[in-house]
């Protein structure tokens, strides 16, 4: 976990392929309030431009990519 | 602004241009597509079937609402496997035999060399935790996904709604159903 990031959640995504990231993060960011923040774990490489994607076309936010060997974690706040 | 209120006829002037102009807003908004995805589902193949449902679900990710029509090859594949309706004619029956009753009867548009290479790629597809057509289907369903289906193809492949599946919002429709979404959608799809 991040310091500087006040995480309300965290998602695991990982050993999913596409398209399900996407789709458990679309619904797990509904789990959290508007201005909180989930922390979603990808194994699936594809992630890295699909999760942007996503955000931008949601209206939501990604805070911070980290990859941790494997598994690319997103901090994404919730804005929309 | 004292200069205006001064000057009726300027008044009245502004007065019709903003009615003006509001009534086209009215009719710009109205030509403004939905957040929507439209697609037709034609081919019965299941690489083709699954990349519709990748791209429906993945739709309703994005903040779009996905909707699916189901026609000619496409249609089998929303036919039940356990049930059994009678009162066919013989060319019903023929088509009835000859078609998927189902997803799981699909077979991939290449390589499938009689069976064999559905076979590997479903077990493939399991290792790599891909989700299958019935997984699909199923989320489709949860994450509120229309689907439509050709009348005429249920029709002419001699199809009865009893034998279809139980899916929540399921609809029969002809090509105008289409068009209406198609026309009021940003994206349209033919698979």
């Amino acid at each position: 976990m991040s310091e500087d990031i006040k995480v309300d959640k965290v998602l695991d995504l990982k050993g999913l392929p596409c398209p399900m990231p996407v789709v458990k993060v679309s619904k797990g960011i509904k789990d959290v309030e508007v201005g909180q923040v989930i922390e979603a774990h990808s194994t699936d490489p594809g992630s890295l431009t699909d999760f942007p994607a996503w955000a931008r076309t949601s209206g939501n936010e990604i805070l911070k990519t980290e990859q941790d060997g494997e598994v690319i974690k997103f901090y994404i706040k919730r804005n929309a | 602004m004292q200069n205006i209120k001064q000057k009726p006829e300027v008044m009245q002037n502004i007065e019709e241009q903003l009615a003006a102009l509001q009534s086209r807003i009215e009719v710009l908004d109205k030509k403004t597509p939905d957040d929507k995805l439209s697609m037709i589902v034609f081919s019965g193949d299941l690489d083709k079937a699954l990349a519709s449902f990748i791209i429906a679900t993945g739709a309703v990710a994005m903040g779009l609402e996905a909707v699916m029509f189901f026609t000619f090859w496409g249609t089998p594949l929303l036919r039940a496997k356990g049930k059994k309706v009678g009162g066919k004619d013989t060319m019903g029956k023929m088509f009835g035999t000859m078609l998927p009753k189902g997803t799981s009867d699909l077979k991939l548009s290449k390589m499938n060399m009689a069976g064999m290479g559905t076979a590997m790629m479903k077990s493939l597809m399991k290792k790599k935790n891909v989700a299958s057509l019935e997984q699909m289907l199923e989320m489709a369903e949860q994450l509120g996904i229309k689907i439509y289906v050709c009348e005429m193809s249920m029709d002419l492949m001699g199809f009865k709604r009893e034998e279809m599946i139980d899916y929540k919002d399921l609809t029969y429709c002809g090509v105008a159903k289409f068009l209406e979404e198609a026309n009021n959608s940003r994206i349209q799809l033919f698979i």
